[in-house]
């Protein structure tokens, strides 16, 4: 009787196709990327059955978290430079190069203006850990409005979204959208998440 | 690991025999690099772009009285109070109308919003007042609804201490 032979098989494997398929998600993942921005706060947004989507450019996003701070951002780092050159001789504050190009680097912030020069000049790990004010919107200190302004007389044509967090009080957001009436803005988005619209009524 | 070398001509006599070199090369570092590279840019995407909802204030008249008044049979108040409750009533605050309470579930607001009484009624205005209580996530929730029962006329209205005086006669709280 012939002995019963165990099958030596080559535990190497041809990894051709497994290299082409990643090299592929690779490829897609590159040219669909866009990198997600440094958000100063995490706001959990209530959801809403509505499809529009949000543009890429010029807007303006008002954050306003649960702790009734409002954070103000807009896009494109030409428009902050101007803003902040706009905001800065409103105020008679003056920033130094580095601040400009760090001011026009961040996404959103939530410090008055008078805070605005030492927060700019901080590293950049250290101004992660400060704990942000957020923007008076007080009548008296209205500096949202001067942003808002200031910011739509630089780019005329960005778009004011509202991103608020779920828990936020009613007075608050309410007092954002009176300070956007002042500055004649009566059409806004209100940033939500998805949600399933429902098929029957 | 591969390893693709080209052996020197030894020089020596002999038949020249091109030395048969195997094509396939390890891959697994290759393997490893890709799924370095997919999992780095998976986790960095941003899939979905955030929703919006648009919505659309009324400009600030510049005088009360060119305003006209919203005949009572055309008006609904919905009032946002605390805790997510939802308050509403038809007609106006002056005659006393009676106060019900409702969710924002689907079978609550809703219902109301697609009953005959209001959407038989072209000139029929939903006015939605949030009480000062009331959270950011209501507002949302009850545009929502209005855009879903694609109800067109519809405002976001500061609440009146007759509308307060009412809810509290007659839910109480």
């Amino acid at each position: 009787m012939p002995k019963v032979k165990v099958k030596r098989t080559n535990p190497s494997l041809d990894m051709t196709p497994m290299v082409d398929l990643f090299f592929l998600l690779v490829t897609f993942f590159m040219l669909t990327a866009t990198a997600r921005p440094d958000e100063a706060v995490i706001v959990d947004t209530p959801s809403s059955a509505s499809e529009i989507k949000i543009p890429d450019t010029n807007v303006i996003t008002i954050t306003v978290d649960k702790n009734d701070r409002v954070f103000f951002g807009v896009d494109g780092q030409q428009t902050k430079e101007a803003l902040l050159d706009k905001i800065g001789s409103k105020y008679g504050v003056s920033f130094t190069p580095e601040e400009r190009k760090t001011f026009s680097l961040l996404s959103n912030f939530g410090v008055p203006i008078n805070q605005l020069k030492s927060y700019l000049s901080m590293e950049s790990n250290a101004r992660k850990e400060v704990n942000q004010p957020g923007i008076p919107v007080d009548s008296t200190h209205n500096e949202l409005g001067d942003w808002v302004l200031q910011t739509r007389l630089t780019n005329p044509n960005v778009v004011i979204a509202i991103k608020g967090d779920q828990d936020v009080s009613y007075p608050t957001v309410k007092r954002v959208i009176d300070i956007l009436q002042d500055k004649k803005v009566n059409r806004f988005n209100l940033i939500t998440d998805m949600e399933m619209k429902p098929t029957a009524l | 690991m591969a390893e693709i070398q080209q052996q020197a001509d030894s020089g020596k006599g002999g038949k020249k025999r091109a030395k048969r070199q195997s094509t396939k090369i390890d891959m697994t570092p290759l393997v490893d690099l890709a799924a370095l590279l997919i999992t780095f840019f998976m986790l960095t995407t941003t899939f979905n772009k955030p929703q919006t909802m648009e919505i659309n204030m009324p400009v600030k008249p510049d005088n009360i009285e060119e305003q006209i008044a919203l005949k009572a049979s055309n008006a609904m108040t919905i009032i946002l109070g605390e805790d997510d409750k939802v308050f509403y009533y038809f007609g106006l605050a002056e005659d006393k109308p009676e106060v019900l309470e409702t969710t924002y579930a689907a079978d609550g607001i809703r219902k109301v919003l697609v009953s005959p009484q209001v959407k038989s009624n072209d000139k029929m205005t939903i006015m939605v007042k949030p009480m000062d209580g009331s959270r950011y996530k209501n507002m949302v929730d009850i545009l929502d609804e209005l855009k879903i029962t694609d109800t067109k006329k519809f405002a976001l209205v500061e609440i009146a201490d007759a509308d307060i005086k009412l809810v509290q006669e007659q839910i109480g709280g």
